[in-house]
C-alpha cells in the first residue's frame, strides 16, 4: 500500500533532479521562491517564535522552585531546547502548514488547469521547472529562517523572563553563554535542512498528483500538511537519535 | 503527417481506445470527432504523449513517438503546439510573457528579437498591445486565442486543438474557427482538432475522422459527411434539431 506512492514519489524526485533545459530561467525561479518562502515567512516565524521563548521562560521558572538551582539554568534550558528543538521543529511544522500548503495547491491547481501538461507538450521537464526551483530555494531559506527564529526565541525569552521577574537579565545571559556545545547548532542545521526537502518535496508530490477539481485541489493541500508534519517528527526523532 | 496504428488504451477495466489506426494529413484540418466519452481527447493526448498508449505507435513524419525516451521527445515536442480545452494558460504570467516562455526555453534570441515574435503573434491574433494583461482579465475567447498566439510561438509543425470551441459564443467560435484553417494553411503545418462542435465541423473539416465506443467507425471529408448512410454518425452529425431541419 505504502510502496506504490513511495516509487512514485522517488521517480518525481528523480525527474525533478534532471539537468534543467536553461539554467537562467531556473535561478529566476529560484529567486522567486527564495522571497516567497524566506522573506513571505519571516513575520510569521518572528512572531512564533518570540512567543515561544516568552512561554518557555516563564514556564521553566514557574518549575524550578529549588533554591539550589541557580536562575542562569533558566537561559540554559531555553538556549538549548531553542536550538535543538523549539525553532527547528516547531517552525518547520508552522512552515508544512504555510508553505506547504501553497505548494500543494500551487500545483495542484496547474495540474487540474492543464498547465502542467502545457508544460510538458511545450517539451519542458515539469518536475524539474515546478519542484526543483522550490527545493533549492527552501533547504537554502529555512536553515535560515531557524537562525533567526533560535535569536528571536532567546530575545523573547529574554523579555518575559526579565519582565516578570523570574531572572535578571544578568542570570539570563550567564545562562545562555555557559556551557554551550556548539554540535546542537550543527543538529539544528541538519534537522532544517531535512524538514525544508520534506516540506516541499511532500507538498509538491500531493500537487503535481491531484486529479479532479477544486475539491481536489483543497485535498491534496491538507494531505500535503499532515504527511509534512508527520514526516517531520518521525525524522526529527531519527535525527535525535543518531545525532545525540 | 502524422500516423496512428493500432492505438490501445485501457483505464482500469475501461477500454477507452480499441486499435484506432489513422492518418493525419499535412497542411490540412483533420478533425477527431464523436460524442462524449468516445476516445477523442484521450486519443489526442496518446499522440501528444501525456497518455501512455498500451499498444500501437504514433508516427511523426517517420519518427515513432511512442518508443522515444523523454530526451528524444523534446526534439518533436518543440516542433509540437498546443491550444487546450481551458486554454491552460499560466496564472502568474502576462500574456507577454505567457507566449514568450517556449522561446525563452528553447531558442537563443534576444529579449527584441523574442518581443517581435511575440508582437506578431499577438497580431496575427487580432489581440495587438493586449502584452501586459493577465489571464484572468482575459474572456474566453480572448483566452483561446492568446492559447492560440502561445501555440504558434515556435512556428509548430504540427497542431493540435482540444475542443476550441467550448463555451465560446457562435461568433467568436467561428472567429477561433477561422484563425485554425488559416493558420494551417500559413504555416502548412498538420492541424489535429478535436471537437464535437457541427459548425467546426463544416466548416473547417477536411480530414474527419469519427470515433464511437473507442474505435474508429467512419473517414471521410465534411462533404461526404451529410450523405453517408452510417447510422451512428448519422445520429451524431443530425442530434440537434438544426441540423434535422438543414437535412430536411
Amino acid at each position: 500500500m505504502i510502496f506504490h506512492p513511495l516509487g512514485k514519489y522517488i521517480l518525481l524526485l528523480k525527474a525533478a533532479f534532471r539537468r534543467p533545459e536553461k539554467w537562467n530561467i531556473y535561478r529566476k525561479e529560484i529567486m522567486h521562491e527564495m522571497v516567497s518562502i524566506g522573506v513571505g515567512s519571516l513575520g510569521i516565524i518572528a512572531i512564533i517564535s518570540l512567543f515561544l521563548g516568552a512561554v518557555t521562560t516563564v514556564q521553566t521558572a514557574f518549575q524550578l522552585v529549588s533554591d539550589f538551582i541557580p536562575k542562569s539554568v533558566i537561559g540554559m534550558i531555553l538556549r538549548d531546547s531553542s536550538v535543538l528543538e523549539l525553532s527547528p521543529t516547531i517552525s518547520s511544522i508552522v512552515l508544512a502548514g504555510k508553505v506547504g500548503s501553497s505548494i500543494s495547491s500551487q500545483i495542484g491547481t496547474m495540474r487540474v488547469t492543464e498547465q502542467i501538461d502545457a508544460l510538458e507538450i511545450m517539451g519542458i521537464n515539469s518536475p524539474g521547472y515546478l519542484i526543483l526551483p522550490k527545493i533549492i530555494a527552501a533547504v537554502t531559506m529555512i536553515p535560515l529562517l531557524v537562525i533567526i527564529s533560535i535569536g528571536l526565541t532567546i530575545f523573547g525569552g529574554y523579555i518575559a523572563g526579565t519582565a516578570s521577574g523570574a531572572l535578571t537579565a544578568q542570570e539570563f545571559t550567564t545562562g545562555i553563554t555557559s556551557d554551550f556545545n556548539s554540535f546542537t547548532l550543527t543538529v539544528s542545521m541538519v534537522k532544517a535542512v531535512v524538514f525544508a526537502f520534506l516540506i516541499t518535496t511532500i507538498s509538491a508530490y500531493q500537487g503535481f498528483y491531484t486529479s479532479g477539481g477544486a475539491l481536489e485541489v483543497g485535498q491534496s493541500s491538507t494531505k500535503a500538511v499532515v504527511i509534512s508534519c508527520i514526516a517531520i517528527l518521525f525524522s526529527d526523532y531519527v535525527i535525535a537519535q543518531l545525532m545525540l | 503527417m502524422i500516423e496512428v496504428k493500432n492505438i490501445h488504451k485501457t483505464f482500469g477495466e475501461n477500454h477507452v481506445l480499441q486499435g484506432i489506426s489513422a492518418e493525419f494529413y499535412e497542411g490540412k484540418c483533420n478533425l477527431i470527432i464523436g460524442g462524449s466519452g468516445s476516445g477523442k481527447t484521450t486519443l489526442l493526448k496518446c499522440m501528444i504523449g501525456l497518455h501512455q498508449p498500451e499498444e500501437g505507435s504514433v508516427i511523426y513524419d517517420g519518427r515513432d513517438f511512442t518508443r522515444m525516451n523523454f530526451e528524444s521527445r523534446i526534439e518533436i515536442r518543440t516542433e509540437i503546439g498546443m491550444l487546450f480545452q481551458g486554454s491552460a494558460l499560466f496564472d502568474s504570467m502576462s500574456v507577454e510573457d505567457n507566449i514568450m516562455f517556449p522561446l525563452n526555453m528553447f531558442t537563443h534570441q534576444s529579449h527584441k528579437e523574442k518581443l517581435e515574435r511575440v508582437n506578431f503573434c499577438l497580431e496575427r491574433v487580432n489581440l495587438a498591445g493586449k502584452n501586459k494583461l493577465f489571464p484572468a482579465e482575459l474572456s474566453g475567447g480572448m483566452k483561446k486565442r492568446v492559447g492560440i498566439a502561445r501555440a504558434i510561438a515556435m512556428n509548430p509543425k504540427y497542431l493540435f486543438v482540444d475542443e476550441p470551441n467550448s463555451g465560446l459564443d457562435p461568433k467568436t467560435a467561428l472567429v477561433i474557427d477561422e484563425l485554425i484553417q488559416e493558420l494551417t494553411l500559413e504555416y502548412g503545418s498538420t492541424t489535429v482538432v478535436v471537437t464535437h462542435d457541427m459548425n467546426s465541423v463544416m466548416g473547417i473539416g477536411e480530414n474527419i475522422i469519427f470515433l464511437y465506443e473507442g474505435k474508429k467507425w467512419w473517414e471521410g471529408s465534411k462533404e461526404q459527411i451529410t450523405e453517408t448512410d452510417n447510422k451512428e454518425l448519422n445520429d451524431f452529425v443530425f442530434a440537434s434539431k438544426f441540423m434535422q431541419a438543414l437535412k430536411k
